[in-house]
């Protein structure tokens, strides 16, 4: 027992010092943001005058890009969608072909992407210089998050049989889709949302190449930030963005909780009500 | 009891024959006639072919071309199963894991756009009928097996279907309560008096819940019949097989009778040229010291089974016999034991 | 059917298809013409960036994989108050974009770093490797943990204990069935996480981006082939061939695992 025990300790000490690692920064970074003076440290006191800053010069960058975001979210949700359903209905082999394309945008580094996109559509000055730019980046990234998020919930339930069923009862294409296909992937479609807003609000490799002076995001944003500016308004930048964000993992993380299931037994003597259940 | 179903539907199968995408052919040309009310089970191991049979009845899969499938007399072939208005339980039982019990069951008519409160009253009687009222308001992880069964049912029912289909609803259970909900399923059958098609590879639940019974093996029909006849006069080895226990023996036809290695069985009828009878336990009985005998035997194995103890005898043939005896018989390992086998059930295939 | 799939097949044709091979002639369009798509091998720079972007992709897996097999599976099998949280912690920095990864790396190990101060105060020399491939790599590590312990979580959860029970009942130890049995269970779950973080740190840009100065990794060249030089072909060439070996290594993994690979989340 005593060796578990060692084992167990040098575990949890291992996995201790890994958060720490991970978390250090993260605090060190958020205190850089609240401080007077990083250089002198705590000692010059704390203050939210870098946070209003940040708000005061860059508050169009912040909603352009929860509103790219957004519009991420709701293109993906059309897309993405009827692309799962078909996916989890169709032949096995069709079905790895179009998961292979799919992956195509993440497996290619966003530089690559965004090259290939300004090489195709630069010279559309009007497209060029909007957000829906940015956009079209970020759906590319982000829409095979959703489409496996979404599979992988229809994956699981016996997706055809419940057609049957409900064919059986009458019940044509349409009817099917919006009764029983959507309600039962409400959280693949919940945990693919959350992803789809928490990866366009981050996304920076991208963006980068397809930005414009007029179009910048949060991240883009930061980089001006932190190159040009104080580190305490970068701090703060970051401040904020991890204000914004921080929420959506932990919403992404309770859902992705499992929930614990219950077996129900059979009782053939009191069947049909079994006043008690396990 | 206020359900009604509509007037029972016939429904013909004329060359209904099914081969999948890949090449395999599951169903050679078949033709069926299943009559207006009548209860026909398909029973068979699997891959013989009778969910496809079920799924052609249903419209869930196209006949291969040449093949039709009528309803009274109606050819429906190309009507797809949201306009044949049959009622299907499946093997999963497939209930709509985002609704409660109450509006799964109400779901085809709600397809139907009844007035709410028809739909209501409908549900209620449904669930009445099936004796879940308290499980209305419950979701389906909420529920037991048996009682997703009573949910399937009642859920294709409401819709008063032409016909009632059902594959191998029972399967999923335990054994207990297979036996219960054999039985209310087969009252509940009759007193609909709904045409009803149903797939088991069970022979139990074939003869019990059968008004006709057809065995399938390799997507061919290996013979239809009443139980009894199924049972009594299977048409051939597969069948006799496939439905209880056979015992069989090698021999010779004589003059006297079929003679076998342990010793004479008395045949009725004509003189066959088989060199091989069959019999179901059931028609041996244990003779006791003085009684006239057919076979001799040792006793190679008995298994106390609580109603009644089933022996293992050895005749000097490849197999031994089965012989159902009484609870309380007291044979035990290597015991010399004396069998009479009633004429009437021997068999020749 | 059909129906549905198309406007998802109609974007991803426009915007991703087309774009693709469009820049893969652009890369063959420069003053070197398709010479430019073997200037990854054959010019020094261009090949020592490549190196050092394959080097540095490979020794972050290795390390990633290392430390998220450790603690993912002592926190799956493990469960005691807090454990919640410390998940939590560690897949929080998943979405952050390489531009905070770059400050993070900055507060650990700039000038001003948390480390150069600890070293300072223990040794006198004030550790600084902020911005150097070290300071990278760091950084690189950072992003990845959160990734590959979701990975390793949840294949570990949907390990078969009953295959470990029967391991012991054949009287194996504990080191044993952790050799015999957890890690060939792993192996699918870790390639394909082995491979993802492999492939997004040799796409990473924003990290190098911010760290700057003296880091040669094969995005930045890209990125200053593109901007500074203007020199569009041999951007393009290059982010090219760059893509093509993300993708074979996917592939790869792919192969070897068995399974359709999981990028990320």
């Amino acid at each position: 027992m005593d060796r578990k025990k060692i084992i167990f300790t040098l575990q949890l000490g291992f996995t201790l010092a890994v958060c720490a690692f991970l978390v250090v920064p993260v605090v060190l970074s958020i205190l850089a943001g609240l401080t007077v003076n990083y250089f002198i440290g705590l000692e010059s006191g704390l203050t939210l005058r870098w946070v209003f800053e940040v708000w005061d010069g860059y508050r169009d960058t912040i909603f352009r890009s929860v509103g790219i975001a957004m519009a991420c979210l709701v293109i993906t949700l059309l897309l993405g969608v009827p692309t799962a359903y078909v996916l989890a209905r169709s032949r096995k082999r069709l079905a790895r072909l179009i998961e292979e394309l799919l992956v195509l945008p993440i497996a290619m580094p966003g530089l690559a992407t965004a090259l290939a996109l300004i090489a195709t559509y630069g010279a559309l000055g009007g497209f060029r210089t909007s957000w829906a730019f940015i956009l079209v980046g970020h759906v590319l990234f982000t829409l095979p998050f959703m489409v496996r998020s979404v599979l992988a919930v229809l994956s699981a339930i016996d997706l055809k049989t419940l057609e049957e069923g409900a064919a059986s009862l009458g019940a044509g294409f349409r009817q099917r889709f919006f009764d029983i296909v959507l309600p039962n992937c409400r959280n693949g479609i919940l945990a693919g949302s959350l992803m789809v807003v928490t990866l366009s609000m981050g996304e920076f490799n991208m963006t980068w190449l397809l930005h414009t002076p007029l179009t910048k995001t949060l991240p883009v944003g930061l980089a001006d930030a932190y190159a040009s500016l104080r580190l305490e308004i970068g701090s703060a930048y970051t401040l904020i963005f991890f204000l914004m964000i921080v929420p959506l993992l932990l919403a992404m993380q309770t859902l992705a909780r499992p929930r614990p299931t219950r077996f129900i037994c059979d009782d053939a003597v009191n069947d049909p009500v079994p006043e008690t259940q396990q | 009891m206020t359900f009604i179903p509509p007037k029972p539907l016939s429904i013909q199968l004329q060359s209904c024959a099914k081969t999948f995408a890949d090449g395999t052919r599951v169903l050679e040309p078949l033709d069926l006639n299943i009559n207006a009310g009548e209860t026909l089970v398909l029973l068979g191991p699997s891959g013989c072919g009778k969910t496809t049979t079920l799924r052609l009845i249903a419209g869930l899969e196209q006949p291969d071309a040449g093949g039709k499938v009528l309803f009274d007399g109606e050819d429906v072939t190309q009507q797809s199963i949201e306009a044949r208005n049959v009622g299907m339980v499946f093997q999963s039982y497939a209930l709509f894991p985002n609704m409660t019990v109450a509006e799964n069951v109400g779901y085809g008519l709600r397809i139907r756009k009844l007035p709410a409160a028809e739909q209501r009253a409908r549900v209620a009687e449904m669930l009445a009928m099936m004796r879940i009222e308290a499980l209305a308001d419950r979701h389906i992880d909420q529920l037991s097996g048996g009682q997703r069964q009573r949910v399937a049912l009642a859920r294709a029912l409401a819709v008063r279907p032409r016909a009632l289909l059902l594959d191998e609803p029972l399967t999923a259970l335990d054994a207990q309560l297979r036996d219960a909900l054999r039985v209310e399923i087969n009252l509940l059958l009759r007193r609909l008096g709904i045409t009803t098609i149903y797939v088991t590879h069970d022979q139990t639940e074939a003869m019990t819940l059968g008004d006709r019974i057809i065995v399938m093996s390799h997507g061919r029909v290996a013979q239809t019949g009443t139980p009894r006849e199924i049972y009594h006069q299977p048409a051939s080895a597969f069948v006799a097989n496939f439905i209880g226990t056979m015992n069989r023996l090698r021999g010779e036809m004589k003059a006297d009778g079929f003679a076998c290695a342990a010793g004479l069985l008395r045949w009725a009828g004509a003189p066959t040229a088989s060199s091989e009878l069959l019999f179901r336990p059931e028609d041996v009985r244990i003779m006791a010291e003085g009684e006239a005998f057919d076979l001799a035997g040792t006793v190679a194995a008995a298994f106390f089974l609580g109603d009644r103890t089933r022996l293992f005898v050895d005749v000097g043939d490849a197999q031994p016999l089965v012989v159902e005896s009484l609870a309380r018989c007291t044979l035990e390992v290597g015991q010399p034991v004396r069998l009479q086998v009633d004429p009437r059930g021997l068999l020749d295939l | 059917m059909i129906l549905l799939f198309m406007p998802a097949a109609l974007f991803f044709v426009a915007f991703f298809v087309l774009p693709m091979c469009r820049l893969f002639l652009v890369g063959g369009s420069g003053p070197t013409g398709w010479a430019a798509y073997a200037a990854i091998l054959t010019n020094d720079g261009y090949f020592n960036a490549l190196l050092a972007t394959l080097g540095i992709a490979a020794a972050t897996t290795l390390a990633t994989l290392l430390i998220s097999s450790i603690a993912g599976v002592f926190l799956q099998r493990h469960k005691f108050p807090g454990n919640a949280t410390l998940v939590a912690m560690l897949t929080l920095p998943l979405a952050f974009p390489g531009v905070v990864i770059g400050f993070m790396v900055i507060m650990l190990a700039g000038r001003q770093g948390l480390i150069g101060a600890v070293s300072e105060a223990l040794s006198g020399d004030r550790l600084v490797f902020a911005y150097s491939l070290a300071g990278l790599f760091m950084g690189y590590v950072y992003f990845s943990i959160p990734r590959t312990i979701l990975t390793v979580m949840a294949a570990t959860e949907k390990l078969d204990p009953r295959l470990e029970e029967a391991a012991r009942s054949l009287g194996a130890s504990t080191w044993r069935v952790m050799l015999d049995v957890i890690v060939p269970g792993l192996k699918p779950a870790l390639i394909s996480a082995g491979a993802i973080c492999f492939a997004t740190a040799v796409g990473a840009f924003g990290t190098a981006f911010t760290l700057a100065t003296r880091i040669n990794v094969l995005p930045m060249v890209i990125y200053t082939e593109f901007t500074l030089s203007a020199n569009i072909a041999m951007a393009a060439a290059l982010s090219f061939m760059l893509g093509a070996v993300t993708w074979l290594v996917l592939a790869l993994a792919r192969t070897a695992a068995g399974a359709t690979v999981a990028a990320a989340g």
